[in-house]
């Protein structure tokens, strides 16, 4: 008895749920496909209970909504949801439909040449604080802009500094001073800016907008302006005491194809002679410059990801760049322990390299 | 940063953000758009563009003049207005002997128009006309596509993109469910793209979800297709190119 109340209980139960899912079921030929993301449904079925116009087509196309629209509801309500201020909020996922852009895809900017150096040395950015202590106002000010803590501009002293002339404007002096500043900073971000652009820089024959030029640059002025001619320099003469500039003339100079014999032959055993040879050459001062810009590259890397990581962690590590005694101390002692040493090396070679050089590839540190 | 990469630089934070805002980005910006009157345009043209500006505000711009050109022809006028107005999707609509009731549903990719498509109105109900209540404005739609005509032409399937990108609103991450108010319907059949829009009412079933009924809200249109200008294949393909670093989230948020 009790067994077959409990089956009662069971079947009736099931057809309640049947009949309450009936109420939101519907049916399809072809499922409908969602993308969520966009609150959006595609139904493929052929809607072919509209094909004859008329009257009942509004019904109609409501009651193909309805179902459609019931279909896309059921799917929805299937997503975790949170509650939110006593609201229920659906997470929606991303959507999957694939729509063109607005813009372009923004380029990667090339990096600036201060950013390119500082990348190599490993210099990052100091954090500076908000405000500055101000000795004259005996406030803090903040570091620039209006009421700043040390401005220049309000000083109505300047002393005359010794190697100056007496009657010289010092005023006038710094302000044109700062006015070339600005100038140079600004003609240094156009030219981040061309090179961004790939753009040609103007050149204006050569000369320097401002006239501050160095000696090489005004000779290759001088010089490409002598070859602009129609008879490209021919007839062009020189001033008395002008010299022939170096570096002209053919950039790669190739041996005549049948010459000297002897000297082929020669040169072309002692190519298989080295071909032959056991031990590698070795060119000293090519293999350390290289060996020191690696190794600067690494530690610039490593001091990045270091205070990458440590970011993460909450800063745990501290600063990257004090734990080895820096950059800084290390050019130092590059410098000065090279003082004595500069006889080194190929001297042919040795007026052009940066640091400097070792024998035989000796560490730096 | 494009605004500092300008050879003139912005002298004010605002023009600062104004052309931060405007600037390609990773991930955009949600897409505005034009709704625009040609030289000769109907009542039925005018109340179609002022129900779609409802339907977008406040992502839609409604340009109250009327602009003489012919966008099939001349493109340039209509590029010009998108770049002031920062509208990268629009609607142009206008009437004539020859094409009656007629409205051009475009996007624009880089400030140039990727793909037009013209369409005829046959038979228009306005909002005002159908005396209900109505959701309130900038709620996100639901959109429902059906007939199998959206997948078959490529013009239809270029139309179903260009409608989901015209009327989806923004993105969001999530939805509050008593919220979904209103639903959008486009059904394809005959050559012929009715447009219906509904407000959702949530009845009471017996489980968790529940029963839908629908009540006719808004603009319903009945449309027909006519001339279409499409972005060639490897325009089309070079719009749709996705940033390396968005494709990456997809295995994260699985």
């Amino acid at each position: 008895m009790e067994g077959q109340s409990v089956e009662e209980l069971l079947a009736k139960a099931e057809r309640d749920e049947a009949e309450k899912l009936q109420r939101i079921t519907v049916h399809k030929e072809l499922e409908l496909e969602f993308d969520l993301g966009n609150l959006l449904a595609s139904d493929r079925n052929p809607p072919t209970g509209l094909r004859h116009a008329g009257a009942t087509q509004e019904a109609e196309l409501r009651a193909l909504a309805r179902d459609n629209t019931q279909l896309l509801i059921n799917q929805l309500w299937q997503l975790p949801t949170d509650r939110v201020e006593e609201a229920l909020v659906a997470r929606l996922p991303e959507p999957t439909t694939r729509l063109p852009r607005e813009k372009p895809v923004p380029r990667p900017r090339p990096l600036t040449r201060w950013q390119q150096f500082a990348r190599l040395k490993g210099i990052r950015p100091k954090k500076k604080t908000n405000l500055v202590w101000d000795e004259g106002s005996g406030q803090w000010r903040r570091r620039w802009g209006y009421q700043r803590a040390r401005d220049d501009t309000k000083e109505w002293l300047i002393e005359v500094p010794g190697n100056a002339a007496p009657m010289e404007d010092q005023f006038a002096k710094r302000i044109q001073a700062k006015k070339e500043r600005v100038a140079k900073n600004e003609l240094n971000r156009l030219r981040n800016l061309a090179r961004a652009h790939k753009m040609q820089l103007p050149s204006a024959a050569g000369m320097h907008p401002t006239g501050h030029q160095s000696k090489e640059e005004l000779g290759r002025a001088v010089q490409v302006a002598r070859v602009s001619t129609a008879s490209v320099g021919r007839f062009q003469e020189r001033l008395p005491k002008e010299k022939a500039p170096r570096g002209s003339g053919k950039k790669r100079k190739f041996q005549p194809l049948f010459g000297d014999f002897a000297a082929e032959k020669n040169r072309q055993l002692e190519m298989l002679r080295i071909m032959n040879s056991k031990k590698p050459q070795l060119d000293v001062t090519r293999a350390t410059n290289k060996q020191m810009r690696e190794e600067d590259q690494e530690e610039a890397a490593k001091r990045r990801k270091m205070s990458q990581k440590g970011k993460r962690k909450g800063g745990r590590q501290g600063p990257g760049g004090k734990r080895k005694g820096g950059p800084p101390s290390q050019g130092g002692k590059r410098k000065g322990g090279l003082g004595g040493k500069m006889k080194s090396g190929r001297p042919g070679l040795s007026g052009k390299r940066k640091g400097g050089q070792h024998q035989g590839g000796k560490r730096r540190k | 940063m494009d605004a500092l990469d300008r050879v003139v630089k912005p002298k004010t934070k605002r023009a600062k953000r104004f052309l931060e805002k405007r600037e390609p980005k990773l991930s955009e910006n949600i897409k505005n758009a034009m709704l625009i009157k040609g030289g000769n345009a109907s009542s039925t043209v005018t109340q179609v563009l002022r129900d779609v500006y409802a339907l977008k505000k406040p992502y839609g711009v409604l340009y109250k003049k009327k602009n003489i050109t012919r966008p099939f022809e001349d493109q340039t006028s209509l590029e010009f207005f998108s770049k002031k107005s920062d509208c990268s999707l629009f609607m142009f609509g206008s009437h004539n002997k020859k094409r009656p009731n007629n409205l051009v549903i475009g996007r624009m990719y880089d400030y140039h128009v990727l793909d037009m498509i013209e369409v005829g109105i046959e038979k228009f109900v306005s909002l005002k006309d159908i005396k209900n209540s109505k959701c309130p404005e900038g709620t996100k739609p639901m959109l429902i596509f059906a007939g199998d005509d959206f997948d078959v032409t490529e013009d239809y399937r270029r139309l179903k993109s260009l409608l989901i990108d015209f009327f989806r609103g923004p993105t969001v991450s999530n939805v509050r469910l008593a919220g979904l108010e209103y639903v959008l319907h486009f059904t394809a059949l005959n050559g012929k793209i009715y447009f219906r829009s509904y407000k959702l009412l949530l009845k009471k079933s017996g489980c968790r979800t529940p029963r839908i009924e629908l009540e006719e809200m808004g603009p319903s249109l009945d449309l027909v297709l006519r001339r279409t200008h499409l972005a060639s294949d490897d325009l089309y393909k070079l719009s749709m190119k996705m940033p390396k670093a968005l494709k990456k989230r997809s295995f994260d948020k699985g």
